[in-house]
């Protein structure tokens, strides 16, 4: 049944922060060029390993005392909305203000703020008194949405959206669903990660033997790879523009493409090992949702974040959906710029989506020796590889506490 | 501390609490308090805490209104740091 032009939701514009690039040109140059966003890092108590880490000047859109007394995942945010806005060429009167929500997906929050304030009380022998007053806006768990508010005006709802690694396309499904029942007009969704600030993150992999090891930080990230051994922690930010396709057409906008489908489910069987058979079934449904088929999709961005463990998971998901679908190839845009947690949904996405215009599919990078346990046919990995036609893009996130949360995103057609 | 030394000691505080605006040309009885949000005044509070050992009850935060009344008020409190 074809769906009115209210009830299609598409994006209209793409702001984001990568550790290899600051906006979607950049980003998508680098991905096509192998270029990784990964470096050394060194963090308190933990002390050298690696991450990715973002270089956008954070100057462009906030004054020096909002960086100050806001947190990186607002400035983050702030970042990618305002880029995300421009880049649509909307400029939002005030009673268009009030008809406009974010909904940024997180996988975390607070970690980094509460933390900080340790450390700094540290220096005066742990006495209170000298804990900060702006600790709870900067921990309350809507901050990085809310500093988006403060920062343009936007006066219709805000929230963050907890879902750990599946956060920043349940940042985007929300934006859709909020559009579809009408609570707004144009939706600011994604997601955001300030997850090399905190220590704590870094440690806790660590000690699940989940934190990637190499001596070269550019090939830490390598998921598929038969020597993988971890995680890469990163920061980033995406946020996408949603609006309804009848506002979208009336002002002219530009279409990057069509969120047509999507699924959230959760596992139910393990706090940290993901369950085959339930991704499955989060992409069975994300592609019915669609109206579509399996072989319809010739991108599948995987989840893959380099663990041993999770990465032959979603490859079992992956070869039981997509049987016999000679023209869907699959990618991981996390084997360049690590895994951005609460960002990575949104990001990987912003990632593939200029394939629809370009026909070229970004490969996945640090793939030596491939597992078998994670051999896939089509894996585009090595090289980008040119296709004849990009009319489908389907996106996996994963997280822990076992939600999935898949999208599946259309060339735009009229 | 001297009060030319307090003075500039205020004014360093709200130029690392507020660096967008110009704090060279504030006035010394111009009102320093309303020129600052309510967490910015806090942050006065704590970096006076922090940097001079100075508390002030919130009973006094009005001796801070301006950079003059800030002076009277610290002067005494920092005569030996």
């Amino acid at each position: 049944m074809n769906k009115s032009d209210c009830d299609r939701i598409v994006i209209t514009g793409i702001g984001l922060a990568s550790p290899n690039g600051n906006n979607l040109q950049e980003y998508r140059r680098n991905l096509l060029d192998s270029v990784s966003g990964i470096q050394a890092y060194s963090i308190r108590y933990f002390g050298e390993t690696m991450a990715g880490l973002c270089h956008f000047d954070a100057l462009k859109y906030q004054t020096r005392k909002e960086l100050r007394v806001g947190t990186r995942a607002g400035s983050i945010a702030i970042y990618c909305v305002r880029e995300a806005l421009a880049d649509a060429a909307l400029e939002l009167t005030v009673e268009e203000k009030a008809r406009t929500g974010v909904f940024i997906g997180i996988t975390e929050h607070g970690n980094v703020e509460t933390e900080n304030e340790i450390f700094e009380i540290s220096k005066y022998g742990y006495q209170t008194k000298f804990w900060s007053h702006h600790h709870n806006p900067r921990t309350v768990a809507n901050n990085p949405a809310g500093e988006v508010t403060l920062n343009f005006g936007i006066t219709g709802p805000h929230f963050t959206l907890g879902a750990a690694c599946a956060a920043g396309n349940l940042g985007c499904v929300t934006g859709a669903q909020q559009l579809l029942l009408g609570e707004v007009d144009v939706a600011l969704a994604g997601g955001v990660s300030e997850s090399p600030g905190t220590f704590g993150i870094f440690a806790a992999f660590n000690s699940q033997n989940a934190l990637a090891k190499h001596s070269d930080p550019t090939k830490a990230s390598r998921p598929f790879d038969r020597a993988r051994n971890g995680i890469v922690v990163s920061e980033g930010g995406a946020i996408f523009v949603l609006e309804r396709l009848d506002r979208a057409l009336a002002r002219k906008a530009k279409i990057y493409g069509e969120l047509v489908g999507w699924c959230c489910n959760s596992d139910a069987t393990d706090t940290v090992l993901p369950n085959a058979v339930r991704q499955a079934q989060c992409m069975r449904q994300a592609i019915v949702k669609a109206g579509l088929q399996p072989a319809d999709i010739q991108i599948v961005n995987t989840h893959a974040t380099g663990t041993p463990a999770g990465d032959i998971r979603e490859c079992e998901a992956l070869r039981d959906v997509f049987q016999n679908c000679p023209e869907t190839c699959f990618t991981n845009t996390k084997s360049f710029i690590g895994h951005s947690m609460g960002a990575a949904g949104a990001l990987e996405l912003a990632g593939n989506l200029p394939s629809f215009s370009d026909l070229t599919i970004h490969h996945t990078i640090n793939v030596e020796n491939l597992d078998p346990a994670c051999a896939l046919p089509n894996l585009v990995i090595g090289q980008p590889r040119k296709v004849p036609r990009v009319d489908v893009i389907l996106n996996n996130s994963f997280g822990m506490l076992g939600i999935n949360c898949v999208t599946v995103v259309k060339r735009f057609l009229a | 501390m001297t009060r030319a030394e307090i003075s500039q000691a205020i004014i360093n505080i709200v130029n690392e609490i507020v660096p967008d605006e110009d704090w060279s040309v504030l006035e010394p009885e111009e009102n320093l308090r309303g020129k600052l949000e309510s967490m910015d005044f806090l942050d006065v509070v704590m970096e006076l805490r922090k940097q001079y050992g100075v508390e002030v009850p919130e009973n006094e935060y009005g001796e801070l209104a301006t950079l003059q009344s800030c002076v009277n008020y610290l002067e005494p409190k920092l005569i030996n740091k």
